[in-house]
């Protein structure tokens, strides 16, 4: 399964209850959609680390990579690509 | 029960039958009033007056009658001055105060009380019953119409025998409940019965029904507040405290106090050691989960006080397994599982043949206690300069765990406490980021439930705001928002009342004496907290009797274990069967998919969070109560069919 399918289902059966596809679309905001709260995001990046392998730095904590399904695959495409 | 409209006169059986759902708030005896219009009927818990208090009581000449829970602690000084009037009284009970009073003060009686109370009394010459809860909220009473009839009772269940079909839930007040912790007033989960709400007076004439508030939280407009030195107001709320303490304890039966380990009960229980005409005995509850357990601290001021003391260990397996029959004592679903352990905690008191504990709620509301406080203040600071990066990062102080979240983050604490930032007036502002993360376990409510649902929870809280709350200071605004929402809705009934009386036990609550709160209410807000360094008064006023430690711990909020007391290791029977797919659809409220896969991620031991934790509580919960009220319509010998 690729990121952004592996990504999707998790964010959607953890914190929408769904497997419902089109309960969530790439660019939505997770924060302007009330979806992820102050421990959401601790589930996120623990998700992130341990199913892609990456660590995410504490400067790397902003919504810009974190707040939707395409911020989070142009930032872990970014992370992997210069750990290669 | 009372007839609105010309019909047949009350019966004594139907009363016999709401009477006996209420035998746990009353064991000791009944009695019953009945005339055309009307009937009467009183479950007695004995505590004053033990051999003649028995109710309904009446007046000289028997034309007013009246039923009541509670307790008037004035009554001793009150008789007196009726007395000196030319009262006679037939029985040594607080309860005979309230005829009298009504035939002195008619419809103005309720001012005259301190205590706790609900009431029905009835006047035969012009047929008119009055309604009537205390001040705080302490007590509960509840009525609806039906057929032509009012009938009301201190719990919902024991209306329930008299109405023609099941109860259903109030989905308003299910969206309310699961936003502000508990309905807006007078709405209950009940569909079509209602609240007489805190500090009002019902008033039924002629099949008319109207509300009076006669008492109600108030604050002087900002900066009009009292202006004596710090040490004077301290020494006035000491006398305050100390007097509020003395009349509760007056009791013809022998009296406890609960010790949480924390400030408010500590003082409470210094107070009854050093002001006390009896012997101090306390009880406290102690939890498997180190990170929830103050055991430490109440060994402390016990040794310090060397009370005779007995406490109760919680495991989360007891919780699990009383979990379902705690939601027929609430009588509404809760967000919580922290009403068990209080449950328990009382039935120790029980045990011990105790019917009376002295507790102290009541003063984080009153005094300026909670972190909630803290953090709009600290956020109406960070709104002076929203660009600051410093400001936000006093929000740490309050929540030690954000500086290991990733929610530390400038940008993610800017979202999650910076809501209203550039509107820190809003009558909201206080309690917006509780508001919201609470909303949020409304995820798992179905579709069809949803768009039945109108109107905003946090518009109609705010539609009941006095006229003059926009004149008060923010602080003042947080306190009374506090006091209105989670302190009468929750609080006080189902964390309060209700797991008292689930054991016969009466609580009596100091803190909430209405001379303390009006006090309180007109103290400069710097006095309530200074600083960030909350109940600041108290401490001058009070903290002559702790050890430096309990004075200077920070505050720890009362918890007990959620998800883990019914996915620990252990899952009761009737959790597996009420969360299952078929009676979720069947009861109709949640999704069944969705909830299945917050049980699956619970069974995983993925569910972390705040959210989780308490979308599985609402949700147990709320299927707890429509099996036990709408299913079995609150006919309790059924319930062993999933315990």
């Amino acid at each position: 399964m690729s990121f952004e399918k592996t990504l999707r289902s998790f964010i959607l059966q953890n914190f929408l209850f769904t497997d419902d596809d089109s309960a969530l679309s790439n660019s939505d905001s997770f924060l302007e959609r009330g979806i992820i709260d102050s421990t959401g995001i601790l589930e996120l990046i623990t998700f992130i680390e341990e199913q892609i392998g990456i660590t995410v730095e504490d400067e790397e904590m902003v919504p810009e990579n974190l707040d939707s399904i395409d911020n989070l695959v142009r930032f872990i495409g970014s992370k992997q690509s210069k750990d290669h | 029960m009372l007839n609105l409209e010309p019909g047949p006169s009350p019966k004594k059986p139907a009363l016999e039958s709401m009477l006996s759902e209420l035998r746990h708030r009353g064991p000791d005896s009944t009695g019953f009033y009945l005339d055309e219009e009307i009937g009467l009927a009183h479950a007695r818990l004995s505590i004053i007056d033990l051999t003649s208090g028995d109710q309904p009581i009446h007046n000289e000449d028997k034309t007013v009658w009246v039923i009541f829970n509670g307790e008037i602690f004035n009554y001793i000084e009150l008789r007196k001055e009726l007395e000196a009037g030319g009262h006679r009284f037939y029985t040594k009970s607080d309860t005979e105060v309230l005829v009298h009073l009504y035939e002195e003060h008619g419809e103005s009686f309720p001012d005259q009380l301190n205590g706790q109370f609900a009431v029905a009394l009835w006047d035969t010459r012009n047929k008119t019953l009055f309604l009537l809860r205390d001040r705080p909220g302490i007590l509960p009473l509840f009525f609806t119409q039906q057929a032509g009839r009012l009938l009301f009772a201190s719990e919902v269940k024991a209306i329930l025998p008299c109405l023609k079909s099941a109860p259903r839930l109030n989905l308003h007040a299910l969206d309310q409940l699961m936003t502000l912790w508990a309905p807006v007033s007078p709405e209950t989960v009940f569909r079509d019965i209602y609240e007489v709400s805190p500090g009002e007076l019902v008033t039924v004439r002629g099949g008319e029904i109207s509300r009076h508030k006669y008492w109600d939280w108030t604050y002087p407009p900002d900066g009009e507040y009292r202006r004596e030195p710090e040490r004077l107001l301290a020494e006035e709320l000491h006398s305050l405290l100390v007097d509020a303490t003395r009349i509760r304890l007056r009791s013809d039966v022998p009296v406890g106090a609960y010790l949480s380990g924390g400030l408010d009960s500590s003082v409470l229980t210094s107070l009854i050691h050093h002001h006390g005409t009896v012997p101090l005995r306390t009880f406290s509850i102690g939890f498997d989960d180190r990170s929830l357990d103050e055991s430490d601290f109440q060994k402390k001021l016990i040794d310090h006080l060397k009370a005779e003391h007995s406490s109760i260990q919680c495991g989360i397996f007891d919780i699990g397994e009383t979990f379902l029959d705690t939601i027929w004592h609430t009588e509404s679903p809760v967000l919580r599982t922290a009403p068990v352990p209080m449950r328990l905690l009382s039935g120790l008191v029980r045990e011990q043949q105790y019917k009376v504990v002295l507790t102290g709620e009541g003063s984080d509301e009153a005094l300026g206690g909670y972190d909630l406080f803290k953090e709009a203040k600290i956020r109406r600071f960070w709104a002076k300069f929203p660009q600051s990066k410093m400001r936000p990062l006093l929000l740490k102080r309050l929540y030690p765990y954000l500086d290991v979240s990733p929610g530390k983050a400038q940008s993610y604490l800017q979202i999650f406490f910076g809501q209203a930032l550039d509107q820190p007036d809003l009558a909201s502002f206080s309690h917006l980021p509780r508001w919201t993360t609470t909303a949020k376990s409304k995820e798992l409510i179905r579709r069809e439930v949803k768009e039945i649902i109108t109107g905003d929870p946090i518009e109609a809280m705010l539609n009941t705001l006095p006229r003059a709350f926009r004149d008060w200071h923010p602080f003042n605004r947080s306190q009374y928002l506090e006091a209105k929402s989670l302190m009468a809705g929750y609080l006080l009934s189902s964390q309060g009342d209700r797991m008292l009386m689930a054991n016969s036990v009466e609580g009596r609550f100091p803190y909430l004496d209405h001379r303390v709160i009006e006090f309180a209410n007109r103290l400069p807000p710097k006095l309530k907290m200074k600083v960030l360094n909350e109940k600041y008064l108290l401490k001058l006023a009070a903290g002559r009797y702790l050890p430096g430690k309990i004075v200077a711990r920070p505050k720890q909020p009362y918890r007990a274990p959620d998800i883990p007391a019914f996915f620990g290791g252990r899952t009761p029977a009737y959790v597996d069967e009420l969360l299952s797919q078929k009676t979720i659809d069947d009861y109709g409220y949640f999704d069944p998919a969705k909830t299945a896969l917050l049980v699956k991620k619970i069974k995983q031991g993925r569910a972390i969070g705040y959210r989780d934790n308490m979308t599985l509580v609402a949700v147990l919960s709320t299927q707890c109560w429509h099996y036990h009220f709408v299913e079995n319509r609150g006919n309790r010998s059924v319930r062993g069919v999933v315990e």
